[in-house]
């Protein structure tokens, strides 16, 4: 029998849910992080330039799984030192959850950066002047004139994105939260049968990348309105 | 919150070690993964269906799934067959130091091929078309024409998967080899100081990447001197 999971396929099926909480949890906050990030450093002022160039260069440089064990053991000692900095000194702790997200979410959103940084470059800047001429508002002109065309240039970028996102949840195996890879490790445990559980892993996250492939794929048919009503 | 400087120039030297282990692991994986690389390329630009099939499907799962489930597999999952265990592989399989470098270089060979492929059918046409009409044959052509082209072309594409490379290295890690992640949480597991510790790996990540990055720059501009010629003059 090649791959008999022996009663523990619900357990995989429960920790490739946690995967897909943790990518798009992950995801959502990236992608702030990345417009803010962007936004920063295309601006005129260095206070937000530099930072934001920092961050981007120090994170890039940077294994994930360094970041995650870092916000997992080192966590709680900065938030402490950062609330204590606003008067309150109580115990914190970090799950490994919240540390796992914000892990990922800081190095999508490093990334993500730089795409939406490029993607905002596309864009013509006699866009934002004859917006303006037509009587806009800078916040008009972005969200009406500008985002739509630079979410347009940076889905398949963000698509790419995305797929190593989905392939980093695996790190957060390592702090011990349950999703997809650390089930196959109590699965693997349980019945000393590794190769089975981790192959059945590794299935399920080739689903999952499929599944991401797909569904980028049609966001980008969406955002382009000269094939929104085309079928494939 | 209270930095210590002193644990970091304390441990320091265990982390250069790491450091080492990290560069072979990287350096070891990197070859070998560039010896598979080609092979697997020229299959996946192949016109035969056969060939072409296995190239995809060997890339396709090597980049789709995470390189940790490819590490486990071979670090854990070779022990599940009494067959393994009884071969000759069993004195490499068994440790984690071969294993995490099967894995690593299974994985880049799998990125690369895709950058060298692409880079092979960036080559101009018409190049190829003149080696056919200097009368070159398949191997030569290969040799002298392809080859060095495709190099020129996919060096830059190819230093940023060296890098990832290297972040992935962190990896090992997690099969108890201490490269400069695995000292660090055993130097942590000893002190208890996460942030100062993790800091100073992650600089030494930083200053990797860093060099890392100035010899592949170095590499690009002998490889491709006729680009950066001036034509004036």
């Amino acid at each position: 029998m090649l791959m008999d999971l022996q009663g523990f396929g619900h357990l995989l099926l429960s920790g490739a849910l946690m995967t897909i909480q943790l990518a798009l949890a992950s995801l959502a906050i990236g992608l702030v992080i990345g417009l803010l990030g962007a936004a920063a450093k295309l601006s005129p002022s260095p206070f937000l330039r530099i930072p934001a160039t920092l961050y981007t260069t120090l994170v890039r440089g940077v294994p994930e799984l360094l970041l995650v064990l870092t916000l997992y053991y080192g966590g709680a000692q900065l938030l402490m030192w950062a609330a204590n900095f606003f008067g309150y000194d109580e115990y914190i702790e970090v799950g490994a959850f919240a540390a796992g997200v914000a892990a990922l979410a800081i190095a999508f959103g490093a990334y993500a950066t730089e795409v939406f940084r490029m993607a905002m470059l596309e864009v013509p800047k006699g866009q934002w002047e004859s917006a303006q001429s037509m009587g806009m508002s800078r916040g008009q002109t972005f969200f009406r004139i500008i985002f739509p065309q630079v979410w347009r240039l940076a889905i398949p970028g963000l698509g790419n994105l995305f797929q190593v996102l989905l392939k980093d949840t695996a790190l957060v195996s390592v702090i011990g939260l349950n999703e997809l890879m650390r089930q196959a490790s109590v699965g693997s445990a349980a019945t000393k049968h590794p190769f089975d559980f981790y192959l059945a892993a590794a299935i399920l996250y080739l689903a999952l990348t499929l599944l991401a492939t797909l569904v980028t794929e049609i966001l980008e048919r969406l955002s382009k309105p000269e094939l929104r009503g085309r079928r494939a | 919150m209270n930095w210590d400087w002193s644990v970091i120039w304390e441990y320091f030297p265990r982390l250069l070690e790491g450091a080492w282990l990290t560069l072979e692991l990287v350096g070891l994986s990197g070859l070998f993964g560039i010896l598979m690389a080609v092979p697997l390329a020229l299959m996946r630009a192949s016109t035969q269906p056969l060939l072409k099939g296995l190239a995809y499907g060997y890339i396709f799962f090597f980049r789709g799934t995470p390189l940790l489930v490819q590490i486990f597999l071979i670090y854990y999952g070779a022990s599940q067959f009494d067959a393994v265990k009884d071969s000759f592989l069993w004195p490499i399989l068994k440790e984690p130091y071969w294993c995490a470098i099967i894995a690593f270089t299974m994985n880049t060979s799998a990125y690369s091929a895709e950058l060298i492929r692409g880079a092979i059918q960036a080559i101009p046409h018409g190049e190829i078309e003149v080696a056919d009409a200097l009368g070159m044959n398949r191997l030569t052509k290969i040799r002298r024409i392809i080859l060095p082209r495709a190099l020129g072309i996919v060096l830059p594409a190819y230093s940023n998967e060296f890098l990832l490379m290297l972040k992935s290295s962190a990896l090992a890690s997690t099969i108890t080899l201490l490269d400069i992640t695995g000292m660090a949480r055993t130097i942590i597991a000893r002190t208890y100081t996460p942030l100062e510790i993790f800091f100073a790996a992650g600089m030494m990540y930083l200053v990797m990447s860093a060099v890392l990055i100035g010899l592949f720059r170095l590499m690009e501009l002998r490889v491709n001197r006729h680009k950066y010629i001036s034509r004036e003059g």
